[in-house]
Order: structure tokens, then C-alpha cells, then sequence
């Protein structure tokens, strides 16, 4: 009866680690329940490139260039409920350090005066994602439905987040899924 | 008032008896002398008072009047507060600064002067206002500024300065019994004696007098119970932080009815027990120090301070000033006390209150200023006299401070129970839209509210009476007071801190055109949070402004929105345009189409 109604989840990591996704694939056994339930759209699991249409959008690392924008616009435009997911998403997180850092120095730095650097030059090739001064969370960016915190959020989080919501419940969390320290 | 000379630690840290309870005062007087609190500095005072370094530095760096690097010999601090900003402070601001060739926030080239603002240093009713060297300046104008500007240029110390720039006049427009009515130092204490202290109590509960400072607990309940709680010693504490914007009231009872304020102290240091009070008075107020101190000294000659007041074996009580040193936040009865001790001004948990526990955790009455000018009247007169004026529940009179868009800001005393249209009259605002009473923690009122009144069971009041007309965007009011928050909080939960500063960056989103219903959602949610879960009243409070402009003046909010859905925080395109300048590139990918 499940088959009829799988969800559709798309995933991408934007300025993130891919903890967050590592963190999915921690649900480990209870990957095959999962996927019971949920079917993937986009998603570095899939290698598909584009999203289409889904129920659930899930969302690593903050916004730091302008691919990262148009990601994430397709994802709010395509899916119903868009997820921040860890702390990058939701806050900017360790990408977001370098927001100390006036953009000019940062690239003096990495392509003139790093070391072993010789006649170095800032690339301009219209394929390389051009940065912004500053990284942003994505809630900067686009309206974000859920934020589930963490660095990254443990794999129960996970798992209970999408199976409430795959169950048509308000996800909840407990006190100890949110609770780092 | 010389800067910038070598300051005397070890003379400074005596005259405070080498206490690090006295900590504040301390770095305030050593501010003071040095012009800065160096960090060498707080190694020998750590040494000099036997605390670890950190505690001196927690406190140090808490309070925005003090800082480790150098304000120069002339520190410029201009009143922010939305009505000082209504009196042009912004243009007056940067007139001043091209006088003197600077940049805000910046020391000027050669040491000599640093400008920047401060949160409201309670004069609204002669805004625009500054302190130099923290000595207040009231009713600013170009003239008042050249003069300023050519007194810094010519380096003369600030006591050579004409007298008449720091005048600042009462402004008593309506007067009362604690105003307008003349009253022999002592009249109260003999009374007290002559009634006897459990009779005085009696009176004073007959009042039904409830606290000044905006929350109107009854007075004689707290005497009674800090009477009873047993400890080593018991305190009176008088609260002096009058840090809410557009409230003066204190100000007034202080420069100029300051015996009534003491012998209240007095009287109830004679009812609970206790040997010491403290006056806590907000740094903003700094040039009122010396009057006041001159007063303590003209009551212990007259035997109303000290030992065996009036001849009355056992009778012992003195009062000690401490000045805070610019944190709203003390004015919280238990950060105020905290203050007291020396340490950072973050609120504590209560209960235990103070009447239990309070300073050096014993027995301490903390009371407003103006609670206990009420009570020396009441001690004088009798609680039937007091409980006659004003309503049942709110008895007697109360000192609103009046400013904004009106003819007479100023004082005015009211028995309890007025109409706010009739104060509208009184001080000539006609054309009055709204009115922020009891400041941006208090309730923002419209027009259709006007024939509500100042009383504790309907519009509660600290003493803020802030009007804007009909010209005025309350938009932008409630967004100057979202800045004073979150420059305010202390910081001690997470709630507050976060959430003062959200509130702060939306109303600048909004502000900036970028809004969208999405965010007048989120801070209606972070209302709710700070409601439910900020530690104390500031967070509780700090979304009020917001939440009443925006259910009383909604065109203000929608007509600044730009999308309904949502609109991103930044400028995407242009948050690209250094990465443009820095790789050359203009090409479709180099660039995002502002669309949904």
C-alpha cells in the first residue's frame, strides 16, 4: 500500500561537507524501511542532475556562489516542503568563517601569494560558480518549511523526521535528538 | 576633568575599601581619570583586589561606557532614542562631525575626540541630547555645536567650559505633591518616630501604594516581608537606573526633590532594619553626582543620616551613591543588585527575590525613585491622605515624562486614573496619532485608544509618554527601539540575545524594502518565543514594539513590503559584484535575475 504513495525526496549539499548526507546514510539498516517509504529525485545518491517535481526537499550547506542560488531556487520551486538541514543550512556554519575575510585577500591569497604559486591568475572560466562576498544561510535565500539542527543532525533525527513526515504526522523531535553536549 | 593622565590605582582601589564588590565603581573612576580602562590595568587591579582577572574583565567588558582603547580626550556621545532622532539628531549628528573633520565611531586623527551614539540618556523632553566625557548636554542645536566643536578644537578642559551648556532645566509643567509641594527635610522622619515604626508600616499599607517602577507591587508588602526575613544585615536600595527611553521622571525628583527621595529610604531602612542603603544612579545622570552628594552631606549635618538619627538610640542608617556605567538592563531590580556587587548586570533567578535575598544575598528593599519619594509623603502625611487621590487600585499620584510631538514636553504629575486625551491637552499635542507609553517595553497606543488611563488596571506606566503625530512612521519607531534591544540584552539567554537580534535585522530588511508576509510571520513567531522563553522582562518585552505597531498600524508594515510570499535577506546580484570586479566576468552565470 506504501508503493502507490512513496514520497519523492530530492537532496543536494550546497557549501557543506556532505556530513549531513553521510548522517542519511547512517539510518543504515533502517535504509531499507526507509526506502519503503520515500523514492529520490535529485540527490547525490541518484547523480541526477535536475530536480523535478517532489514532496520533500532536503538541503545541506549554506549559500556561498551563485550556483548554489540557482539550486536552490529549483528546489523551493519543485518541492512542496523544503529542509535546512544541519547547521551550514541553517546558520551559514564553518563555510560562513570566511565571511571575516574581505573577498579581494581571499583570492590574493589562494591565486597570487600562496605558496608554490608562480604568475598566478584569478580564474574566470563562466563554469566555475562565481562566490559571494558572504555565505548566507539558505533561509536568506528562499522560505524554508523545517530546520532540523545539528553538526551533523544525527541519523534518528533523520530517520524520525521523514518518517513522521512520510506517516503525514508534524514532525517532532525529542529533547535528547537535539541535545549535542 | 583631565584625561589621559596616569591614573592612581592604588588610591582609587582604597577609597573603594579594596572591595571587589565595589568593582564597578572602581572601573568607573579609573574611566574617568585614564579616559580608557587599559588592559595592563586590569592584571594590577587583579592583584590589587585578590580576584582572578576574568572577573574583572566580565565586568569590564560588560558596560558600554567603559572600553580598552582610547576615546580620546573628548568622548562625543549622541542620545538615540526615536525622539531624539524626531529632533533632527541624525543631521545635527553629522553637522557636528564635519565641524570637526571625523567618522563617527572612529577616534579623529590626532586623539583628541571620538563621536558615536548612545541608548537614550534620559532627556526626551529637550532632545536632541548628548554627553561629552559623560556629562549631559540637553536641547542640541547648530549653535550649541559650534560651540562645543570650537571648545574640543581649543582643547579646554571640560570644567572651563560655560556653565550654561550643562544646565538643564526641571521642566515641571504640571506640579504636585512630590513636585510642586515644599517639604522640610525631617518632616517625614519625625513623624515616623513620633507614630512608631509598626504605625508607619500601618500607614503606608493604608496607602496601598504600589512600586513606581512600571510593575506596581505593593510597597508595604515588600517592607513587611524584607522586615521579617532574617539575615546578617538588611539593605535599602533605591533605583536610580531610569534607563527606559523617553522616562526623565527621576531625573526631575532627583536634581531637584532629592531630600524627599532619601528620607523615604530612610524611613524604610527604619521599618526593615537596615544601617545601609545605596542610591544606584544610571551613568547617564553622572552631572547630577555632586548635588546629590552635597545633599547626603547637608542631611548627616542635620542628623537625618548617620548615627542615632534625630536622637534616636539604635536609629543608624547612611546611603552611598553608586553610579552605573550605561546597561538598560540594570534597572532590573536583580541585575541593578549584581551591579551593586561589582559583577557583569545580568538578571538573576527568582525567586528568591531581594526582600529575601538580595545584595550580599541578605534582606533588601529595592524600590524606584519616585516609590520612595511617595513613601516619605506618606510617612509625613498619613496613608488616608495618599489613598484619597488617584483610583482604589491605583492610589495616589504619578510623574509622567512627557516628550515627543508636543508643545510642553516636560514633567507632569496626575493623580492616577487620567485619561490620556486630557494629558494630550495639557501638553499641547493636538495632533497626536499615537503615544508609546511607559516606553518601548510599555504599550503603543493609537488614536482610537486615547480615552484610556495611566493607572495600574488599565494602561501601567513607568513614566514614559512618548507622542508622535500624525507626520511620524511608526515603522520606523518601533525599528529604533528593535536597535535598542538588541543593543541592550545582556546576553545571558540565548533567546533574548538571538531573538532581540532577529527582531533587529528584519525590521532592517523591512526598512531596506526587501520585506515579504514571510517575515512578519517569523517575527510574530520570535515574539513567542521570547514571550515564552527569555530569561526576564527585557526579553519578555522586547518584541512589544513590534507587535503593537504592527496590529495598530498595518499600512506601515504592508505598504514596505515587497512580495507576499517571500523575499531573500540580501541584494543576490549585487552580493556578486565583488567576485565580478575580481575575476572579470559579466556573463549570464556572473549574474541573478531578481525573480521569485
Amino acid at each position: 500500500m506504501a508503493e502507490a504513495k512513496k514520497l519523492r525526496v530530492a537532496t543536494c549539499s550546497l557549501a557543506g561537507c556532505f556530513g549531513c548526507h553521510m548522517s542519511l546514510l547512517d539510518i543504515d539498516e533502517k535504509l531499507f524501511e526507509l526506502v519503503k517509504h520515500i523514492e529520490f529525485d535529485r540527490s547525490p545518491l541518484t547523480d541526477i542532475k535536475t530536480c523535478g517535481p517532489c514532496d520533500i526537499g532536503i538541503v545541506e550547506g549554506g549559500v556561498c556562489n551563485a550556483e548554489n542560488v540557482h539550486v536552490l531556487k529549483a528546489f523551493r520551486k519543485n518541492c512542496r516542503i523544503l529542509v535546512a538541514l544541519g547547521a551550514c543550512a541553517i546558520t551559514g556554519g564553518i563555510p560562513s568563517w570566511r565571511n571575516n575575510v574581505d573577498l579581494w585577500d581571499c583570492f590574493q591569497e589562494v591565486y597570487h601569494y600562496g605558496i608554490g604559486l608562480e604568475k598566478g591568475q584569478v580564474p574566470n572560466d563562466p563554469e566555475l560558480p562565481l562566490p559571494f562576498d558572504k555565505v548566507h544561510p539558505i533561509n536568506e535565500v528562499v522560505r524554508v518549511d523545517y530546520f532540523l539542527p545539528g553538526c551533523p543532525p544525527p541519523a534518528d533525527a533523520i530517520w524520525k523526521f521523514l518518517t513522521d513526515l512520510a506517516a503525514g504526522r508534524e514532525p517532532k523531535l525529542d529533547y535528547e535528538m537535539l541535545h549535542y553536549d | 576633568m583631565s584625561k589621559q593622565d596616569v591614573c592612581d590605582l592604588p588610591g582609587i582601589v582604597a577609597r573603594w575599601q579594596h572591595d571587589s564588590a565595589n568593582l564597578v565603581q572602581i572601573l568607573r573612576d579609573i574611566q574617568e581619570s585614564c579616559g580608557t580602562i587599559p588592559s595592563d590595568t586590569l592584571d594590577q587591579l587583579a592583584k590589587l583586589l585578590g580576584v582572578p582577572r576574568v572577573r574583572i574583565e566580565a565586568t569590564a567588558s560588560f558596560y558600554a561606557f567603559f572600553h580598552a582603547e582610547s576615546h580620546g580626550a573628548y568622548e562625543v556621545l549622541f542620545s538615540d532614542n526615536i525622539v531624539d532622532h524626531m529632533a533632527g539628531k541624525e543631521d545635527l549628528k553629522q553637522y557636528f562631525c564635519e565641524r570637526l573633520w571625523l567618522e563617527p565611531k572612529k577616534l579623529s586623527e590626532d586623539g583628541l575626540v571620538y563621536v558615536d551614539d548612545t541608548a537614550d540618556i534620559g532627556l526626551a523632553d529637550q532632545a536632541p541630547a548628548m554627553l561629552v566625557n559623560g556629562l549631559a548636554i540637553a536641547s542640541l542645536d547648530k549653535a550649541r555645536l559650534d560651540l562645543v566643536a570650537e571648545l574640543i578644537r581649543a582643547k579646554k578642559p571640560l570644567d572651563e567650559w560655560p556653565p550654561m551648556l550643562f544646565e538643564i532645566p526641571d521642566h515641571v509643567r504640571k506640579a504636585g505633591p512630590l513636585t510642586g509641594e515644599a517639604f522640610v527635610p525631617g518632616a517625614a522622619l519625625r513623624a515616623m518616630i513620633a507614630r512608631g515604626t509598626e504605625a508607619t508600616l500601618a500607614e503606608v499599607e493604608a496607602a496601598n501604594l504600589r512600586g513606581r517602577g512600571g510593575a506596581g507591587f505593593k510597597t508595604a508588602t515588600k517592607w513587611a516581608s524584607c522586615r521579617k526575613a532574617e539575615g546578617t544585615a538588611h539593605y535599602v536600595v533605591c533605583n536610580a537606573d531610569e534607563g527606559e527611553p523617553g522616562t526623565f521622571k527621576d531625573r526631575v525628583l532627583l536634581a531637584s526633590h532629592a531630600d524627599l527621595v532619601f528620607e523615604g529610604m530612610t524611613a524604610c531602612a527604619r521599618v526593615i532594619g537596615a544601617k545601609q542603603g545605596f542610591l544606584y544612579l544610571r551613568g547617564e545622570y553622572r552631572n547630577l553626582l555632586e548635588r546629590l552628594k552635597s545633599v547626603l552631606a547637608g542631611r548627616r549635618e542635620a542628623g537625618l543620616l548617620g548615627q542615632n538619627i534625630l536622637g534616636e538610640a539604635g536609629f543608624d542608617f547612611d546611603i552611598e551613591i553608586h553610579l552605573g556605567a550605561g546597561a538598560y538592563i540594570c534597572g532590573e531590580e536583580s541585575a541593578l543588585i549584581e551591579s551593586l556587587e561589582g559583577k557583569p548586570g545580568k538578571p538573576r533567578n527568582r525567586p528568591p527575590f531581594p526582600d529575601r535575598c538580595g545584595y550580599r544575598n541578605q534582606p533588601t528593599v529595592v524600590n524606584n525613585v519616585e516609590t520612595f519619594a511617595c513613601a516619605a509623603r506618606i510617612v509625613e502625611r498619613g496613608g488616608a491622605w495618599f489613598a484619597a487621590i488617584g483610583t482604589p487600585q491605583s492610589t495616589g499620584t504619578k510623574l509622567v515624562s512627557i516628550s515627543g510631538d508636543c508643545q510642553r514636553p516636560g514633567v507632569y504629575e496626575y493623580p492616577f486614573g487620567v485619561a490620556v486625551q486630557q494629558i494630550l491637552i495639557d501638553c499641547g499635542a493636538e495632533d497626536a496619532h499615537a503615544v508609546q507609553v511607559s516606553g518601548p517595553s510599555g504599550t503603543c497606543i493609537s488614536f482610537r485608544e486615547f480615552d484610556r488611563r495611566i493607572a495600574f488596571e488599565d494602561l501601567a506606566t513607568a513614566g514614559a509618554f512618548m507622542v508622535f503625530s500624525r507626520r511620524r512612521d511608526m515603522f520606523e519607531v518601533a525599528r529604533n527601539f528593535t536597535h535598542f534591544f538588541a543593543h541592550e540584552s545582556c546576553g545571558f539567554c540565548t533567546p533574548c540575545r538571538v531573538g532581540t537580534s532577529l527582531l533587529k535585522h528584519t525590521m532592517d530588511k523591512l526598512a531596506a524594502g526587501k520585506g515579504s508576509a514571510y517575515d512578519m510571520n517569523e517575527m510574530k513567531k520570535i515574539m513567542h518565543v521570547l514571550r515564552g522563553t527569555a530569561h526576564c522582562g527585557l526579553g519578555h518585552t522586547a518584541a512589544n514594539p513590534v507587535v503593537h505597531t504592527m496590529e495598530k498600524f498595518p499600512d506601515a508594515y504592508e505598504r514596505r513590503l515587497k512580495r507576499l510570499d517571500f523575499e531573500p535577506a540580501f541584494d543576490l546580484d549585487g552580493a556578486l559584484a565583488t567576485a565580478r570586479l575580481i575575476t572579470g566576468r559579466d556573463d549570464e552565470w556572473a549574474h541573478i535575475a531578481d525573480e521569485p
